[in-house]
């Protein structure tokens, strides 16, 4: 037991130190990884690449032997599956044949029916050759391969190919070998195409089969130029008697010898096919790879809590693959060469070696105190798991070598691999994947560190470069009246991350791309392998120049043909260039030595040249069963049910034929009758028709093969219509507000779905807006010049802007100099008296009934609601600073109205008339702008800089109560029920009631307004006396200037700057809590009905409470900078800061779920309409997120032209309407989709 | 051969869980997961889907032992056992992925070892690869065959089990799944290809032992999941 406990400290320590290595050097290790990887993998350069094509191996005929199964001697000359006997020894005769010279009595049927017709001549000379010398007589029968049936399938083949007996194939088998039934065959092109299949096929037809050269090449048809009918008769031997075929090559020579036919003697060709993997092997593997696949996906998906979880997940696939390639390359080297199928057991030497130790190590350093060093937290986290891991290891090292002692030798093979992947997985998990995991910790560290900073600490993270935050640069002010939604990293944040990962990838086509570069490399490297291909190619090419060069050989050789001249080893060059058949190129000039003349038109010299010259031999038909097809060999043999799979043949030098038949021996053979009747030769200079048709055959298989795809992809388009109906791609109806390029989502080719949102304006507003407040009804406006606008919450539409009730409630109104220095419009301000405002809305609150009599009773209004404008700008303009300030408000303007009956004359007219806050103008006495407004009722309650407390009746506008006990400027107003907090600016917070005392009677509208500070006598329209008193002050509620302040749930909460929060009960000032936890001034307070309440201050920070004990419940640093709003709703808190970011967090975890990057200056624009959807400000539009993904809905865009103002403040109503401001206007957006979604 | 295999794969139900099971969607699809019944139903519909395609593949790889370079017909090859084999193999598997989940709730000792789908998959592909070594490995004789994969079940065991209640079950149900094997082939409903009588014999039994450990795995991570499911959902009331 204490040894184990000795060994786990001792292991432990020795992890502890590694982890420490490993993250304090993570290049240098990663490189010295990445070298032993690449070292380890170097043996596999030589295993041959994955491809089911033949492998050939050349041998000399001269004293060759059957080799034995034992190799021995030198294993690198030999493929290793060269051993033993190959299953058979192809001897071809290769006949070529022709009926020269060609005489004008003969048919088309004459160039090919004689030629053919002496293959039984040919079969009888080889089946009755016999070859006898001292150890005996040897014939064909004794030598050649024994068939039995064929396959059961191929019972139509059964005339065709021999049965119960040698396996020998030529064209006669198409007349069961028989002269007779050939001679009385009417057509023999018929018969030969009667065996043919139908369709494309791409494997050896039986043409191919029992001819032995490609069909084309045969010369049997009606309209072959050349007349020359090339054949072989292929045997096949089961064992090799060099006397025999000697004796048999020389008989054939002999009887027909070929006098320009040079053909190699010397080499024959070793094929080794590999296995075909058919469905039925395929399905397992498929299936083995797809339970791989489930597992990697599985295992990866628990990796958490890290930067980058796919970069981890990569890296551990990394690690477990190339580990497996070391251990092949490792075995590779010391000599054990791999039997096993490497794709077979791949799957299982992955899942033998697992990914396990990876997520073990990343769980238990990610679980790790985050507080430490980044090498201290690697370092613990491995020697936590170090014993765990050992063990792990040393159970598997056992269990596999407990495999090794199975001695069978393919369990054996897997182990051994097994223990290498092993060993080398270890290794790279404790250098590579420890590293990488290392720098990821460091990444996220640097994250943190950076989102913690206050902004004032400086924005530089201590190491530049990658590590730099994403929300970091700022996008580049985009020109009026272009929208940029910026910046990719911008557009990344918000999208979740598989879309983003999604989105990678299908931007940078990076699958494909990687897919087709190795799919070409693969193809590259296979033709340059290929024994048929490019490098004998090249190096034929490289010959021939070197022919050319040389003086003696080509010296007088036209040099196209040098050229253009096929494929030929190195030889003779005037042989060599006598060769060219099929070539029709530009015929020679007559003058050129005959020797060079290539006889490709037989037909076409009279009489002169020798026969010997006319039947052409050329190197390509020395190994002319290359053209075949490779499936050729196997295809052939597997008739017999012998297959070809890890075995080879042997296929031994062409013995080559020659039959000259002379015209008159021509119609000598017997011509069926029939053959007389087709028809002459048409014209055949024109071009083969032959050919011609073969063409046709691929001009119409291509045609059809394009026909199906143009309809596969109509049909796939169609589809993809009727299930996607949504255009996404398309650029769709132009849209007047919104430009589609200026989507955030558009180059993904997504725009979201259009629905129509059609803002209102509401227009009015000479300066941008200060403060916005609604009870949902009513919709108050304040602007920077300090008037108060009331507008219709409910129906937007409904008030135009020119007659938007607007009312000038500024009490500045009265000062000279604050007009003039503001450059207040008092014409804007008093524009209209809508007394469809003025009426209908206390209408709607109240009783229908009352309308009538409010209306009749009403002078007419309209004269004011016209005339102003015009009448107005020009004095207005001029009157700069008048004695006693150009400001008018609307209540003094309507009782005016009402009293004269006419439109009021203008500013100096009224002034002494109006104005019940100020007297005459010293500039101390200005009341203030307004700083906080709260709409309750129809009471607006304005707090204004001077620390003036109004009330407003919102629907008259008129003052109706005003108190100015306090001196210090309201910072921030709260009015609940009938209650009024007013926060000041020296930190005292003061509780006012607003009191509704019903008057006796309905008094004379007409009494005169109050002035000054005294409430305004009984209005009119209402029917209430309100008086506002002040019913407690706490003084020193805060030290420092109250900055915000929020009441709901019978709470009042403030948050100031001297970084407290304190909680006061509402019904009796009293102070229930002081809560402490910001480290900065408190800048954004929430607290809603259900006693949420979380804060948010200059240090970024956020703190959710629990406002019944006054516990801090949870504590994140969300922001650089301040804090700028939040909202909660049931699931997350959202919140804004001065660093433009928008970020959700899960309520109960404390987690960052996403962020949005706002615009510039639009930070604390944003609002929750329900749990799911928050709408938040830009430059100019205003956008709709899904809150659970952070998906971006929807962007309206408010102005025709967004000149790029930003959206500042955001309001939602509720009735899923927000308002927003917009510069000097406001507008107001129905959700109307939203709504439906909602429902 | 082939029939004999997917006779014997009858009881050798695999798991192949490339779907993970019912995902999460909350609403009324929880409700309806939690529902016992249905979620009995739901559990044994997929083990059955599982054993009845593990049934296929696994006779697929047992019909390639001697399968020519040219089979006349690949694709029938798949369908060549019996009709009523992989329904069988369904049956059993789903019969066994249920039972192991409850006889561990009647013992009262959870299984706790490795409950993750990264481990089920590790466990399904090594019994994967069992049937492939049995499939295609030449083994000198039929009992270094037995002994060889006699080891590798144990071991597979040993790597995803570890439960007591988990190896005797297993071995009761080999046992049994062999004996019916036997019996079926005494009265002729079908018969050995192969000439080595012993040589099925001697593997059938690991086989099994394998097939039970793997679906037993299986069935306890489904039954898990949607034991969390119901968690979940008490949780939430």
């Amino acid at each position: 037991m204490t040894l184990r406990e000795r060994l786990r400290q001792k292991i432990s320590a020795a992890f502890y130190h590694h982890g420490l290595l490993c993250a304090s050097y993570p290049v240098p290790i990663i490189l010295f990884t990445s070298a032993s990887i690449l070292t380890c993998c170097y043996p596999l350069l030589r295993l041959p690449l994955p491809g089911t094509g033949p492998v050939e191996f050349t041998t000399a005929v001269r004293g060759y032997a059957s080799p034995s199964h034992n190799p021995l001697g030198d294993p690198v000359e030999r493929p290793d599956w060269y051993r033993g006997p190959p299953v058979a020894y192809i001897q071809q005769v290769l006949v070529k044949a022709a009926v020269s010279p060609w005489g004008s009595n003969l048919l088309p049927v004459d160039a090919f029916r004689p030629p053919l017709g002496q293959v039984f001549t040919l079969l009888e000379e080889i089946r009755n050759h016999v070859h006898s010398d001292s150890s005996g007589v040897q014939s064909l029968e004794h030598l050649c391969l024994q068939v039995t049936d064929l396959l059961p399938g191929l019972r139509r083949m059964q005339t065709v190919l021999p049965e119960h007996g040698c396996l020998l194939v030529s064209p006669g088998n198409y007349w069961q070998n028989q002269q007779e039934l050939f001679d009385s065959d009417p057509d023999l092109l018929k018969t030969v195409q009667k065996h043919e299949p139908k369709g494309l096929h791409t494997s050896a037809t039986l043409r191919d089969l029992l001819f032995g050269v490609p069909g084309k090449h045969t010369g049997v048809s009606h309209y072959s130029k050349k007349r020359v009918v090339t054949y072989t008769i292929t045997i096949a031997l089961s064992t090799y008697d060099a006397g025999f075929l000697g004796s048999l090559r020389a008989r054939l020579k002999q009887l027909h010898p070929s006098a320009n036919c040079s053909l190699g003697e010397e080499h024959m060709v070793h094929v080794h096919f590999k296995e075909e993997i058919g469905i039925a092997e395929l399905i397992p593997l498929v299936t083995t790879y797809i339970i791989l696949f489930a597992y990697i996906y599985f295992s990866t998906r628990k990796i958490d809590m890290v930067k980058s979880k796919w970069g981890l997940a990569l890296a551990a696939v990394v690690t477990v693959l190339s580990s497996l390639l070391m251990s092949v390359g490792l075995c590779t080297l010391f000599g054990l060469t791999p039997t096993l199928n490497g794709g077979e057991i791949f799957p299982y030497l992955v899942v033998v070696i697992g990914l396990e130790n990876v997520l073990v190590l990343t769980k238990s350093v990610v679980s790790t105190p985050v507080d430490l060093e980044v090498k201290l937290r690697i370092a613990q986290g491995l020697s936590n798991e170090s014993w765990s891991i050992m063990k792990n290891m040393a159970t598997e090292l056992c269990i596999i070598l407990i495999g090794y002692f199975t001695l069978v030798p393919a369990i054996q093979e897997f182990c051994l691999f097994a223990v290498v992947g092993l060993v080398s997985d270890f290794f790279l998990q404790m250098f590579f994947f420890t590293t990488v995991l290392s720098i990821d910790i460091r990444r996220m560290e640097l994250a943190d560190l950076n989102r913690r900073l206050p902004a004032e600490a400086g924005l530089p993270p201590p190491k530049p470069g990658p590590l730099r935050p994403r929300e970091a640069p700022p996008p580049p002010r985009p020109s009026p009246h272009t929208i940029t939604l910026q910046t990719p990293a911008f557009r990344n944040l918000r999208l979740p991350k598989r879309l983003r990962v999604v989105y990678f990838l299908a931007r940078t086509r990076l699958a494909q791309r990687i897919i087709m570069v190795g799919t070409v490399i693969w193809i590259g490297i296979l033709v340059y392998t290929d024994p048929a291909g490019l490098r004998t190619y090249l190096a034929a090419q490289v010959s021939e120049q070197s022919h050319l060069g040389d003086p003696g050989g080509g010296g007088g050789q036209p040099p196209h043909l040098g050229g253009m001249a096929p494929v030929f080893p190195g030889g003779d060059p005037a042989k060599a260039l006598s060769v060219l058949p099929a070539r029709e190129a530009t015929p020679l000039p007559e003058n050129q030595s005959q020797r060079h003349l290539a006889p490709g038109r037989v037909q076409e010299q009279p009489r002169g040249p020798p026969a010997a010259t006319q039947v052409p031999w050329g190197a390509e038909d020395e190994e002319g069963w290359r053209r075949l097809s490779f499936r050729h060999w196997p295809s052939l043999f597997s008739y017999y049910n012998i297959t070809l799979a890890k075995r080879y043949i042997s296929i031994l030098p062409v013995i080559p034929v020659t039959l000259h038949l002379g015209p008159q021996e021509a119609p000598e053979t017997p011509r069926h009758p029939q053959d007389a009747r087709l028809p002459p030769d048409p014209i055949p200079k024109f071009s083969s028709p032959d050919l011609q048709a073969a063409d046709l055959t691929l001009y119409k298989v291509a045609a059809l093969g394009l026909a199906a795809g143009v309809l596969l992809v109509l049909l796939l388009f169609c589809l993809y219509r009727v299930l996607c109906p949504r255009n996404y791609g398309q650029n769709g109806v132009s849209h007047g507000r919104r430009r589609r390029g200026d989507l955030p989502c558009d180059d993904y080719g997504y725009s979201p779905p259009v629905s129509e949102i059609s803002p209102l304006l509401l227009r009015g507003h000479s300066m941008d807006i200060e403060c916005l407040a609604s009870d949902g009804m009513l919709l108050a406006s304040c602007c920077l010049a300090g008037q108060i606008r009331v507008w219709d919450a409910q129906t937007g539409d409904y008030y135009s802007p020119q007659r938007g009730a607007s009312w000038d409630g500024a009490g500045g109104a009265c000062d000279p100099e604050s007009l003039g220095c503001e450059g207040r419009d008092p014409c804007v301000g008093g524009d209209s008296a809508s007394e469809d405002e003025g009426g209908g809305f206390p209408f709607r609150r109240h009783a229908p009934p009352l309308r009538p009599p409010l209306f009749t009773d009403q002078p007419d209004l309209t004269p004011l609601i016209d005339t102003n404008f015009d009448s107005r700008l020009p004095p207005s303009s001029v009157h700069a600073a008048p004695p006693r300030g150009a400001a008018f408000d609307y209540g003094g303007l309507v009782e005016r109205a009402y009293t004269e009956h006419e439109p009021p004359s203008r500013s100096p007219v009224e002034a002494p008339d109006r104005g019940f806050a100020c007297g005459p103008p010293p500039a101390a006495e200005w009341e203030g702008s307004v700083w906080a407004m709260e709409l309750r009722g129809n009471l607006i309650a304005a707090g204004r800089s001077s620390g003036k407390l109004q009330l407003w009746d919102a629907v008259e506008g008129s003052l109706r109560c005003s108190n100015e006990e306090g001196a210090s400027g309201i910072t921030a107003l709260a009015f609940l029920n009938n209650r009024i907090v007013a926060a000041r600016l020296d930190g005292s917070l003061d509780f006012f009631t607003v009191e509704l005392n019903k008057p006796p009677g309905l008094l004379q509208y007409r009494g005169a307004p109050g002035r000054g500070s005294m409430p305004p006598s009984p209005c009119y329209s209402s029917d209430d006396l309100i008086s506002c008193q002040l019913t407690r002050s706490v003084l020193c509620a805060h030290q420092k200037p109250i900055t915000v302040l929020r009441a709901a749930a019978g709470r009042v909460v403030t948050g100031s700057q001297d970084h407290t929060v304190r909680v006061y009960r509402l019904d009796d000032s009293c102070c229930l809590f002081t809560l402490q936890g910001h480290s900065g001034a408190i800048t954004a307070i929430y607290i809603d009905e259900t006693m949420v309440l979380a804060s948010g201050g200059q240090d970024g920070a956020i703190c959710l409470w629990d406002v019944l004990t006054g516990s801090r419940v949870s504590h994140v640093y969300g922001h650089r900078g301040d804090v700028t709003s939040l909202v909660c709703t049931n699931t997350c808190v959202i919140s804004s800061g001065l660093d433009d970011l928008i970020c959700i967090w899960d309520r109960s975890t404390g987690i960052k779920l996403y962020s949005i990057q706002q615009e510039v200056g639009c930070g604390d624009s944003l609002g929750v309409i329900s749990d799911s959807l928050l709408v938040t400000g830009g430059q100019g539009c205003v956008s709709f997120w899904d809150l659970n993904f952070g998906d971006l809905l929807q962007t309206v865009y408010l102005g025709q032209t967004s000149d790029g103002q930003g959206v500042r403040q955001l309001l939602v109503l509720d009735n899923a309407a927000i308002v927003c401001d917009f510069g000097s206007e406001l507008s107001l957006v129905y959700v109307p989709s939203v709504l439906e979604k909602l429902d | 051969m082939s029939r004999t295999l997917t006779a014997m794969a009858d009881s050798t139900p695999g798991g192949y869980g490339s779907e993970p099971g019912p995902r999460p969607a909350p609403g009324p699809y929880i409700s309806a997961v939690t529902n016992r019944t249905t979620n009995l139903v739901i559990r044994g519909a997929m083990l059955f889907s599982v054993g009845v395609f593990l049934a296929l593949v696994l006779n697929l790889l047992q019909v390639q032992r001697n399968v020519t370079l040219f089979p006349p017909d690949v694709i029938s090859s798949i369908f060549s056992s019996a009709w009523w084999v992989p329904p069988c193999c369904g049956t059993a598997s789903a019969l066994i992925g249920l039972l192991y989940p409850c006889i561990d709730s009647r013992l009262g000792e959870p299984h706790r070892f490795k409950r993750e789908w990264s481990s089920v998959m590790r466990c399904v592909a090594v019994f994967v690869g069992i049937n492939h070594a049995s499939a295609k490995v030449d083994f000198a004789n039929n009992v270094q065959l037995s002994l060889t994969l006699a080891a590798l079940s144990v071991g597979l065991w040993w790597s995803f089990d570890r439960s007591r209640s988990g190896f005797s079950l297993g071995v009761v149900i080999a046992l049994l799944a062999t004996l019916a094997t036997q019996l079926l082939v005494y009265n002729g409903v079908f018969q050995y290809t192969s000439p080595d009588f012993l040589y099925i014999r001697s593997w059938l039994p690991c086989i099994f032992f394998a097939g039970v450990i793997t679906m037993g795995n299986i069935g306890r991570q489904l039954a898990l999941y949607e034991h969390k499911v119901a968690l979940e959902k008490t949780h939430q009331d």
